[in-house]
Order: structure tokens, then C-alpha cells, then sequence
């Protein structure tokens, strides 16, 4: 980042904690019907870019993650379509549905923790590093099988804990601007930051395309961006706090359509 | 590094018409101003040149620079004049060519 760069950052983030102080706004969660994706936040060419999958730079890592859908691979010699098939019909609908509770591991896991976790047990391969670029391929592949389709997070009493421990985090203020997610994203979303749209923080199109990244990210890194930004320490990939948030911001994006794979600037 | 594209060219149209042709290429368009991890000058590597020919005929040609972002999306319009194929050619620095082709009916 440059420094006018981070500077400017710095400048827009230490108006938003001014604004924060004389918002009239009462603090709390976004009412269902309130509830935005960023996709409603950006310029109409962006949205245009989204919106057609041969302007959209994710549509070429979905087709990465296809090839990759039908590639044997690992010690077992075996493809994800060996077991799953046709991931048109048997992924359709997953990503609405997760972070989910996997019950042979005790806990819950994102989609891609799930993608990881069939690589290294059943096909018998090294799993992918963070952000690796076959794993966000993968993981977009099967994300855009629920392309349109409302997040629906399970009913599941297991889920609970963690979904606590997750809202609780995103109403933490943290790092040396003492910031919480919610000062941002719940209490100021109508507002700008730098000239910028601050958007909910709707987790509906992950792994996106992001045109500052000029690449897909995660949620994961998308998450240690903000808190970069508020200049604390982020949390380490993989870590069971982006889990618990992973949960919460699910939670709190139900009812939005799912757009993996999408393009935000 | 140019492992996949997208090509969008209407499957067919009527002589003389006017049809829009969509393009998107995967590639870091390495600018070579950038630094890696050790400090080390990462080289320059760009798609240079995007031409697009039909039926063997040029009829458009681009030039990049390092200003254009990763993955260049180039849209343009042409004359459908008769059946034939489209080949479109994006060459990078490091001399790799990649080609692709489409299919238009006229009628």
C-alpha cells in the first residue's frame, strides 16, 4: 500500500469514528428487510461486470475450479467428480447452507475448510496453503452452483457457541482505532468513507474477484483487510475466530442471494 | 501463465450487421515496476499485443502497456461479412501465444 494510500485510509477511518460518536442511530443488528449486498453499493459498470459471466474475471477461476472438479488427484487416485459427480446438481445449494456443524470433526467448517478437509481424507493429498489459487477456484466452482439462490443458514443447535462467539467479535472494538465491525457495517452503513460507500459487510459472494486484489480472495483475507485496517492485529488464517465470524456473518446475510463468484471493487 | 479465456461472439448474424465481440483473458499483467518478498525486481510481463482476424483478414489490433490491470477484458465491435472463423491472439512478453477461435454463421 503507499503511504497516501494508507494515509487517506487512516484519515477516512478517523472520520468515521467522529461520525460514530454523533451518529443517532441506535446500535444493533440490520433488520431483514434493511439488508443489502455490497453488489447494491457499487457503480453500474462494476455491477455490469458481475453481472456478465464473460466480463466477470471470477467466471475464469470457476473454470479453473471445474478443471480441477474432474482432475484425480492425491494418493487415492481420485477426482471430487468420482464421488460427487455432477456438481450442477450434487453442489447446488451447499454454499447457502454453510458454515455448517461436521459432525466427524466435532465442530463446524466453512465450504472451503469442507474442500480442503475431502482433499486431504478421502482424495489423500497435501491440503491447499491460505489463498492458494486452486483452492479458491475449487471453492468458487462449487460456490457458483448456488448463484442466486437465499443463504439459509441450518438450525442447529451445535452451531450456537460458536455463532455467539462469533457476533461477539463483530461488536468487539479492536485495535488502535478501537473499532468494531458493527461501528462500521451495522451503524453507519448509509455513510462514505473516503469518498467510498461504506457497505453492510454481506458476505453473499465469496471467494470474490476483487479489482483492488486484481485476483479472488477469501472471506479470510477480506477479513484481515479490515482489520488491517483499524490497524489491529489480524487473525491468522485458518484461525476459529474467522470460523465463528464466518458463522455470524452468515447468519446475518440470510435471505440475501448468494453471488459467488462476484466482482467488488 | 494465459491458461484460459473467454470468448463471446454471437453464433450467428446477418450480412452487413454490426456485431459486438467480448473478450477475457487470464494473466498478472506484471507491470515489472513491482518488488517481491526478497526485494527483488519482479521482470515485466504483459500481454503486448491482442489482434483479432477473420476469415484470415485483421480487422482489429490493440496495443498494451503495463497501466492495463490483471486479466484484460477487451470488447470491440465488427462488420459480419460472410461465415467464417474469428481467431483471436494474445502475445506476452515472455513469448507465450494464446489462441482461440469462434464460429459466426451469416446469412
Amino acid at each position: 500500500m503507499t503511504s497516501a494510500r494508507f494515509y487517506r485510509q487512516r484519515a477516512g477511518l478517523l472520520a468515521a469514528m467522529v461520525l460514530t460518536g454523533i451518529a443517532t442511530a441506535v446500535a444493533g443488528e440490520i433488520a431483514p428487510a434493511d439488508r443489502k449486498s455490497g453488489y447494491d453499493f457499487m457503480s453500474a459498470q462494476a455491477r455490469a461486470m458481475q453481472d456478465d459471466d464473460t466480463a466477470n474475471p471470477g467466471m475464469l477461476s470457476v473454470l479453473d475450479g471445474e478443471a480441477s472438479w474432474n482432475k484425480k488427484a492425491g494418493a487415492a487416485q481420485k477426482s471430487c467428480a468420482d464421488c460427487h459427480g455432477d456438481a450442477t446438481t450434487s453442489m447446488q445449494g451447499v454454499a447457502a447452507r454453510y458454515p455448517a456443524y461436521d459432525a466427524a470433526h466435532g465442530r463446524p467448517i466453512t465450504l472451503p475448510q469442507r474442500i480442503n478437509l475431502c482433499r486431504s481424507e478421502n482424495q489423500k493429498a497435501t491440503p491447499f496453503p491460505a489463498e492458494n489459487a486452486e483452492w479458491l477456484a475449487l471453492s468458487a466452482f462449487v460456490g457458483q452452483q448456488s448463484r442466486g439462490m437465499p443463504i439459509t443458514p441450518p438450525d442447529d443447535s451445535r452451531l450456537a457457541a460458536t455463532l455467539e462467539k462469533g457476533r461477539a467479535l463483530y461488536f468487539l472494538r479492536q485495535g488502535q482505532l478501537n473499532l468494531s465491525c458493527a461501528q462500521c457495517h451495522d451503524d453507519n452503513w448509509q455513510q462514505k468513507l473516503s469518498g467510498n460507500p461504506i457497505q453492510q459487510g454481506q458476505a453473499t459472494g465469496y471467494p470474490v474477484y476483487r479489482l483492488e486484489w486484481q485476483g479472488m480472495g477469501s472471506l479470510e483475507r477480506r477479513l484481515r483487510n479490515c482489520m488491517f485496517g483499524v490497524r489491529a492485529e489480524p487473525f491468522a488464517y485458518g484461525s476459529e475466530q474467522h470460523l465463528a465470524l464466518a458463522l455470524y456473518l452468515r447468519a446475518r446475510a440470510a435471505g440475501l442471494k448468494i453471488e459467488t463468484p462476484a466482482v467488488r471493487p | 501463465m494465459m491458461s484460459r479465456a473467454l470468448v463471446h461472439v454471437p453464433k450467428t448474424a446477418t450480412q452487413g450487421g454490426v456485431i459486438a465481440i467480448k473478450t477475457l483473458i487470464s494473466h498478472p499483467m506484471e507491470t515489472g515496476y513491482r518488488h517481491g518478498d526478497t526485494g527483488a525486481r519482479i521482470p515485466r510481463n504483459i500481454i503486448n499485443r491482442f489482434t483479432c482476424t477473420y476469415n484470415g483478414e485483421e480487422v482489429f489490433r490493440a496495443d498494451l502497456h503495463p497501466a492495463v490491470a490483471a486479466n484484460p477484458y477487451i470488447t470491440f465491435h465488427t462488420v459480419a461479412t460472410e461465415t467464417g472463423v474469428l481467431a483471436f491472439t494474445w502475445v506476452a512478453d515472455d513469448g507465450e501465444t494464446h489462441t482461440e477461435l469462434a464460429n459466426i454463421t451469416v446469412d
